[in-house]
């Protein structure tokens, strides 16, 4: 465990200490799993407070935890430019309505990578400009990332286009 | 002069900047692509033009896509490093490296020096492999030929030398989770020195041609501009960032293997252009030459010794031992039938590769299958700005800039 990332958790609890359920530093990772209706507000205050200045999301991910509930896990990476630290926000939402907050007001590298967790799992963003499939085709249908969506799935037979 | 009504195709003549302004009066929609003879790379431009500029522009990828997470999710962790010999297939050595070192941060492991030393080696080699290409390939797209045949010929030689490593030129497939798949052959040294001789030869020959030739500099400065700011809301990393003027380089700034050990600089541009991405380029490919050469000295005078941990998790015993005894044999089977079991967890580990931050995030139940296995493309990254680089240019400026950003197809789809 090192002093900063103890530091920096330390610092998201006491501004935001009701939104976080957990937080953790293994393998050298700093994590903090977070409601995720306070996605919006704790990534603001991440992003925007001085001492923390995570200037850059780096990546966005999911993680389909089948079978248990809520199902899909959101895995946000941010990276501090100025404060050369890293930080690991986690939040689960349910299976029956997969929705969370867009982060493309607060970081423009949200737009793609929310749109690829749209295309390949299915979890819709709230106040995205242009949520559409990226990596597949708009007649794709089902979402091939999730455990459930057989790896030796067929799609259906489309025409051309015009 | 009155204004011509609603739907009047005169209409648009009399918008802002008046009626002589421009004789194409109506934006038209281009089609650029997937399969483009400018373009390397398998995308979509769908381009909104009025007359020569691009007013808009819709980036369309996913055609390369193949599952590749899907896949690794279905094998064992052994069996997702030749998946990534295929993200970037210009540099497969570093997607090998990133993948296998996230595996190793979950099982906690060290490699021993001289493995160290061996994958920043042929990691240098991959980085120098991929600059000639983006180099080369943007001269051939710009209708310079020459040039591009002196990146191909030095990449050739890199090739050259990968393939002593690992058999192959492209799909190296030579890192191993905890070690490497075999040590440096005999008299690789002694082979590699008067080959890197040859590509510095062929550097300071394309230098000759391009680096100062006008009309290459014309098309490259002021295109394509994205700032520092622009740089960092996008998270744009690699050769992209570090031309914008911003000195991250996670050789540097995470040092990770023996780049510690190690002595070279991070060029940074000032721009932001594609002139500053090209100059960043050429100087990395100098220094990846010079990081090469340290390696290879460090590893003459070290001499022989393990490339493996000693690890019966991830590394299978002496092939001696599992023909005479009965333990090594049943490890032997176990490895190679089931492969290793990860302890359950989470990582994420960024390298940089010749792109930018090639990260993987991957998750473990404790089980031989992965969880989650996410790679962080550099490329589809990089990628997402393009519209704001190119919207108010010109048409032509859309080839040296898709160039710069170095979009690779495998990477960016997956």
């Amino acid at each position: 465990m090192s002093d900063r990332g103890t530091a920096l958790l330390g610092h998201l609890r006491d501004a935001h200490g009701e939104a976080v359920l957990d937080s953790h530093q293994r393998l050298g990772d700093v994590t903090a799993c977070i409601r995720p209706e306070a996605l919006l507000p704790v990534m603001g205050f991440l992003r925007d407070e001085p001492g923390l200045a995570f200037e850059m999301l780096m990546d966005l991910t999911a993680v389909d935890h089948l079978g248990s509930e809520p199902r899909f896990e959101l895995v946000y990476h941010l990276y501090s430019l100025s404060q050369g630290q890293r930080l690991r926000i986690k939040a689960r939402v349910g299976e029956a309505q997969p929705e969370l907050a867009s982060l493309t007001g607060l970081w423009a590298s949200a737009d793609w990578m929310e749109r690829e967790v749209f295309d390949l799992y299915g979890i819709r963003f709230e106040g995205h400009p242009d949520l559409r499939r990226i990596l597949l085709y708009e007649e794709f249908e089902g979402h091939p990332l999730r455990k459930d969506y057989p790896k030796t799935g067929r799609q259906p037979l489309i025409g051309p286009r015009n | 002069m009155a204004q011509p009504a609603e739907g009047d195709p005169r209409r648009n003549l009399h918008a802002e900047g008046g009626a002589t302004r421009d004789l194409h009066a109506e934006h038209q929609i281009l089609n650029m692509g997937p399969s483009h003879p400018a373009t390397h790379g398998t995308v979509k431009f769908l381009i909104e033009l009025d007359g020569e500029t691009i007013v808009d522009l819709d980036v369309q990828v996913g055609y390369l896509h193949r599952g590749f997470e899907k896949e690794c999710e279905s094998g064992s962790w052994y069996q997702c490093i030749p998946y990534t010999d295929r993200l970037n297939y210009n540099s497969a050595i570093l997607c090998n490296l990133g993948f296998c070192m996230t595996v190793e941060k979950l099982l906690e492991l060290e490699t021993p020096e001289r493995c160290q030393w061996i994958r920043v080696l042929a990691g240098e080699l991959s980085r120098l492999g991929d600059h000639l290409t983006r180099c080369g390939a943007a001269c051939l797209e710009l209708q310079a030929m020459t040039p591009f045949l002196y990146g191909i010929e030095a990449r050739e030689l890199v090739w050259d030398l990968q393939e002593m490593l690992c058999g192959a030129r492209v799909t190296s497939n030579y890192v191993r989770i905890g070690g490497l798949r075999h040590d440096l052959p005999e008299g690789f040294s002694r082979a590699a020195r008067p080959l890197l001789t040859k590509v510095r030869e062929l550097l300071a020959d394309f230098d000759g041609v391009v680096t100062r030739n006008r009309i290459f500099v014309d098309r490259l400065r002021d295109t394509g501009v994205l700032s520092k700011e622009d740089c960092l809301r996008y998270a744009v990393t690699g050769p992209v960032l570090r031309a914008a003027g911003v000195p991250l380089d996670l050789r540097k700034d995470e040092p990770y293997l023996i780049y510690d050990q190690l002595d070279f600089d991070v060029p940074i541009g000032t721009v932001g252009d594609n002139y500053d991405r090209y100059l960043v380029c050429v100087e990395e490919m100098q220094q990846s030459l010079r990081i090469v050469d340290q390696c290879l000295v460090r590893l003459d005078a070290m001499g022989p010794g393990p490339v493996d941990v000693q690890d019966p998790r991830v590394r299978w015993p002496a092939k001696a031992s599992v023909f005479n005894r009965m333990e090594e044999m049943i490890q032997q089977f176990k490895s190679v039938t089931e492969g290793p079991k990860v302890p359950a967890g989470e990582a994420y580990l960024g390298i940089e590769s010749a792109n930018g931050e090639l990260g993987f995030y991957l998750v473990s139940d404790g089980s031989e299958r992965p969880v989650k296995v996410r790679c962080r493309p550099p490329s589809f990254i990089n990628l997402a700005p393009l519209p704001l680089m190119v919207r108010g240019a010109m048409l032509a400026d859309l080839i040296p800039t898709f160039d710069f950003v170095n979009m690779i197809g495998g990477e960016c789809d997956r």
